[in-house]
């Protein structure tokens, strides 16, 4: 019957959920459990990865930082100009740079840049039969790999943030202060007095660090599950690029209302 | 690109990130404003409006400290502590007002000095104090006020 065949369909399609949800959850733990016992010769692995991770965004970070203040900064300006409240700018434009443009914009940026690098690495070791070799000279592919990776995600992911957001504000500033007219001296008073370091600032660290541990996460994971061909290499970067990016947009939400903004 | 070469830019990568948090923390966050402080007075005030906590105190004109809490007593009045610049000498007979900045700006506490020679200690109260002004409490009494007169001279 057509009604039974798609109640047996929804509970295979949840039951397969669960069970993929447990090897998450079961892959996130070896991967902590790898983290806590570094080895010192990984040490240059580490580097290697805040290289590829960090560095290597660092051009676009930067400039789509000096850009989205540059928009923010036009925008915001000629809004705030029917109030007559101009002088606000700084404390608006940096407000919403802090605690949600500054944390997201990056987080989607370095997933799309770094996180799809990141899954087809570890996709194509794991298509190369590296991880297997690593396995059979018993050496723990998850402490080895994926640990190094995961942690540079997490470690750069709050220095880029700090960047975007320096960026950003520096954009404004060219566009409110050059362009627009608006005073220096103002810009940077209701800049300082518009953000908060206990709850912005603190907040957006937070937010960065944990979306940094959802890309590796998500990153590592679609990486090391992934089948043995070129097409699933391809799967693997492509849905890494979109689920750790919707999951980013909601750790946004969740982080936000938890946080005491 | 050599090892040593990679190495040095991780370094400098790490130093700028470090660099931009510490300048939004400091500068931009403002955490060093919590540095001074130390005279912990409170002031007992019938409507603090809305002052908030980490509000500034201010002394003609002249920050030298912040509100650190606030709080109602069992009688529910409203008691306002305030954290100032120990360096600051305040006779007992100061007075506290709370005021705007602008008409409709952030809200802050002015302390204007006495005459007595007898300084004020941390966890003294503030004898005299002024309570907030409520422009819409007035805007509301103008009304009402227009109102009463009018009733009262149609009598």
């Amino acid at each position: 019957m057509m009604v039974r065949d798609a109640i047996e369909r929804l509970g295979a399609n949840t039951t397969s959920l669960v069970h993929e949800l447990g090897r998450i959850a079961v892959f996130s733990a070896a991967t902590a459990a790898g983290v806590a016992r570094p080895a010192f010769w990984l040490l240059p692995r580490f580097v290697r990865e805040i290289f590829d991770t960090g560095v290597l965004s660092l051009p676009i970070i930067l400039l789509s930082g000096l850009t989205v203040g540059m928009v923010l900064g036009l925008q915001l300006f000629w809004v705030l100009t029917v109030f007559g409240a101009e002088t606000s700018l700084g404390g608006v434009v940096g407000a919403t740079l802090v605690r949600e443009l500054g944390p997201v914009l990056t987080g989607l940026l370095v997933t799309g840049r770094a996180g799809s690098a990141m899954a087809a690495e570890i996709a194509v070791m794991n298509a190369t039969e590296q991880l297997d070799g690593m396995k059979t000279m018993a050496m723990d592919p998850v402490r080895f790999v994926i640990g190094p990776k995961s942690l540079a995600m997490v470690f750069c992911m709050p220095l880029l943030n700090g960047l975007f957001i320096c960026a950003a504000l520096g954009g404004t500033w060219l566009i409110a202060v050059k362009l627009l007219g608006l005073d220096s001296g103002i810009f940077f008073q209701d800049l300082y007095d518009g953000v908060d370091w206990e709850k912005d600032v603190v907040g957006t660290m937070i937010k960065a660090i944990v979306f940094g541990a959802l890309v590796a996460l998500i990153a590592t994971y679609r990486g090391f599950t992934s089948g043995r061909s070129a097409e699933e290499v391809s799967r693997a970067t492509t849905s890494t690029v979109v689920t750790a990016s919707v999951w980013i947009l909601l750790a946004d939400f969740v982080v936000t209302s938890l946080w005491k903004f | 690109m050599s090892k040593a070469t990679r190495d040095f830019i991780v370094g400098l990568f790490v130093l700028a990130g470090l660099a931009s948090l510490a300048y939004l923390s400091l500068r931009v966050g403002g955490i060093e404003s919590d540095g001074k402080g130390g005279l912990e007075l409170s002031a007992e005030f019938a409507e603090i409006g809305g002052l908030k906590e980490r509000a500034p105190v201010v002394v003609s004109g002249v920050k030298i400290g912040r509100v650190k809490r606030i709080e109602l007593t069992p009688d529910l009045h409203a008691v306002v502590v305030l954290d100032v610049d120990s360096q600051y000498q305040l006779p007992v007979d100061s007075s506290a007002a709370i005021r705007t900045e602008g008409l409709l700006g952030q809200q802050f506490v002015a302390l204007e000095p006495g005459a007595e020679d007898q300084l004020l200690k941390s966890g003294d109260r503030i004898a005299y104090t002024e309570s907030a002004l409520s422009i819409e409490r007035l805007v509301g009494d103008f009304v009402h006020g227009n109102d009463l007169e009018n009733e009262k001279s149609k009598e």
